[in-house]
Order: structure tokens, then sequence, then C-alpha cells
């Protein structure tokens, strides 16, 4: 049976990726936020999963407005780094797990949760900057990825309950799947950030600093945060951290809290870190 | 009818929502089409011509001559796609943002190594001087 053994979160900066693609990840500006992922990189050595569901969206890359799925799940055998209109990010090409993906399509469907299907997609920062932080510069990625885009572009994003009950309900499907997988599932994007508007470069350390604890050991109180409180608390682009509530409702009641860091800033964001266990 | 009364509060502030999604529409794939290097040289060979080619609003098209975000975010850009213009000009998202704020991209820069903008007196319209 397939179990999901870990979950994570982290914010997906593109500058962040920039840094790491330039090898700039040791100057004064970003050593700070790398040193903050080393504890991962050597965790993630040490256990790399069979497969990441990673939870992420898209930012006008793959998708245009021409389509706008709340949430889309990427099906195929692979999945290119997308040309954001600077050369994609020299980082390797992410293999799927079309298998599971199959499988988690058909049953999260038949939990009631209308996901769109995508057998053709190329992943941007959202996806890969994750994955560089915490596996760094490796000629292949260690594990396999489904990626679960989500809408947090176009208002409204799925409410917080919303995706706290889908990532209950990809817990239930992951563990409906006979192969002996184990599986981790990553929630990115946030902290505090604005990057619109006479607001811009809002961040609000206190409130994030509440949110990661929530997330750790009130889940339930992180997904009733309504949609208003997003905006006005964190910026117009913190809403971001609904994703994160995907990967707390797939890791059961109770969680471990194996690392978290936060640093501020990077870029125009606040960066915030948790990996956590399951306790069964 | 959705009342968007209380994002409509949030200062300094244009939430992306389904009725600016719809206005802004080609103003946005415009600024998608210029993914394309190809699309790029032509854009910037002669922005007018360019623009032209898309059934936009002249407003539109002038605060994209003009690099008026702002103006673009009220006409119903959103900043991912506006990202797109910019970044053909070779700025960072840093540099165009602070563009719509009170500061100079150094101060912009200075604000976000001290912790960026407090929320304090940004959370309502209600808070802010008239």
């Amino acid at each position: 049976m397939a179990r999901i053994t870990a979950g994570l979160t982290t914010s997906h900066v593109p500058a962040i990726g920039m840094a790491v693609d330039l090898g700039k990840t040791e100057e004064p500006y970003w050593q700070p936020v790398f040193a903050g992922y080393e504890w991962t990189k050597k965790w993630a050595d040490a256990e790399p999963p069979d497969v990441v569901i990673l939870v992420y969206n898209d930012h006008a890359s793959a998708f245009d407005l021409s389509v706008i799925p709340t949430f889309a799940l990427g099906t195929a055998a692979s999945f290119q780094p997308c040309d954001e209109g600077y050369g994609p990010r020299p980082v390797p090409v992410v293999e799927g797990h079309p298998e599971l993906a199959a499988h988690l399509a058909q049953s999260l469907i038949l939990d009631e949760f209308d996901l769109t299907l995508i057998n053709e997609l190329d992943v941007d920062h959202g996806l890969t900057v994750p994955m560089s932080l915490v596996y760094g510069q490796p000629e292949a990625w260690p594990t396999k990825v489904i990626p679960l885009a989500v809408n947090v572009v176009q208002y409204p994003a799925p409410t917080g309950r919303r995706c706290f009950n889908l990532g209950k309900a990809i817990r239930r499907a992951v563990e409906s799947y006979e192969e002996d997988l184990s599986v981790q599932v990553w929630g990115t994007g946030g902290m505090s950030h604005q990057i619109q508007g006479a607001r811009a470069g809002l961040i609000n350390q206190e409130w994030d600093n509440r949110f990661l604890d929530l997330v750790v050991s009130d889940p339930e109180a992180a997904a009733s945060i309504p949609h208003i409180e997003y905006l006005r608390e964190t910026g117009s682009e913190g809403i971001e951290m609904v994703m994160w509530l995907i990967m707390r409702g797939a890791l059961g009641e109770r969680v471990q809290e194996l690392h978290r860091f936060y640093h501020v800033p990077a870029s125009n964001t606040a960066v915030g870190h948790l990996v956590l266990e399951p306790v069964d | 009818m959705v009342d968007n009364s209380e994002l409509d509060d949030i200062p300094g502030t244009t939430v992306f929502t389904a009725e600016r999604s719809r206005q802004g529409y080609h103003l946005n794939q415009m600024c998608m089409s210029l993914m394309k290097a190809e699309n790029r040289d032509r854009f910037h060979a002669d922005e007018r011509a360019y623009l032209d080619e898309w059934p936009m609003s002249e407003e539109q098209k002038q605060a994209v001559l003009d690099r008026d975000f702002q103006r673009m975010l009220d006409l119903g850009g959103n900043v991912y796609f506006l990202s797109k213009i910019f970044a053909s000009d070779g700025l960072s998202y840093v540099q165009a943002v602070s563009t719509m704020t009170e500061y100079t991209v150094e101060e912009y820069q200075a604000m976000m190594l001290a912790g960026g903008r407090s929320p304090d007196g940004w959370r309502s319209k209600s808070e802010r001087p008239s």
C-alpha cells in the first residue's frame, strides 16, 4: 500500500531559482535563505520518497487566461521546465508518475473533487524552485513528481477549507493505491507578499509566524481563515498559502514538526518553510 | 450579486477578480504573446503597431506605451501577465513593482531589507489619510 510519509511547505520565489542557476547562493543577500534549507537537504538526501505530489501555482506561464482550472493534476510521464520569457531554467526534466496520477484522478473525482487533468504541461518556477531548494542541482531529480496546479492568480482561489479537504481526500486516495510507494506532499507559495499597487512590499511577520504554528498544531483553525484575511494581512499574493493546507490535510490529524525556517526578504517575499511527518 | 466591497476596501491593492479578468483579457493575452522572442522583437521594434494587432482599448494601449503599471492594473491587467512586459524591458519584479509605490527602487529595496512594508495603516482605506 502507498503511504504519505512526510510533507513540507516552502516559498517558491523566482529570484531564488535565479540565485541557484547563477551560482549566487553564497552571496550575503542569499546565504541566509539557503542556510535555512541545509537541514532539509540532508534529510531529503537520506530518505527520498518515490513520489512527491507537488502543489504549486502557475504564474502566467503554462496557463494563460483562455482556460483557468481551479485544481489541475499533471498526469503526464514527464514535464518540461517552462520558458517563462527568458529561457527555461537549467534544471532536469521533471519525471511524473502517470500510474499513481491516474489513480489519484479517478479516486479524487469519485470523492467529489472535480479536478482538471493535464496530459501536457510545462512547469514554471512555482514547481522547480522548491525542487532546487530541497534537492540542489542534481543531474536528475531523485524522485518522481505529480504536479497539482492551483489557481491563485484570478480571484477567488479555492478556499482554505476546500484545499484542506482536498488534502484529506489525497490521503485517502494514496492509501488506496496497491503498490508500496512512499509519497510526500509539498505545499508551496507564500508567505506574505504583495507585488502590485501602492501597498507593494507588504510583509506581516507576526501573521506569518502564527500561520506556521496553526499549520502544525491547529490546521482546522488555519483552514477557517477567510480570503479577505489573507488579502488584508498578508498582501494580495499571500493568498498562495491556501496551497499549504492541501499538504496539511494530506498528513492526517497530528504531525511532528521536524524543521522550521522563516526569513525576510527574498526579493519581495517572506520565505517560510516547514518539514512535517504524520503521527499515526 | 457578488459583493466586492471588502476587496475594494484594501488600500493600494487591485484584486484580480473575474470581472477585471474579463476587462483585461486582451491586454493580458497580449502580454502572454511576449513569451516568444520573435514577438518581443516585433513589439520593441514598433510598440504601437504591435498593440494595434490586439482588440485592446485605447486606454490599455496607452498605459502599455507609458509603462504605467498601476494604470494597467486599473484596466484589468494582472501583475503576472504584466511581468512579460517589464521582463522584456530587462526589469526585475522589484524594479517594476517599486514604480507603483511611493519609493524609488533603492528606497524600496531598503524597505524590503528592513523587513518590508508594515501592514499597520494599510489594512483598510479607512486607515489611510485622505
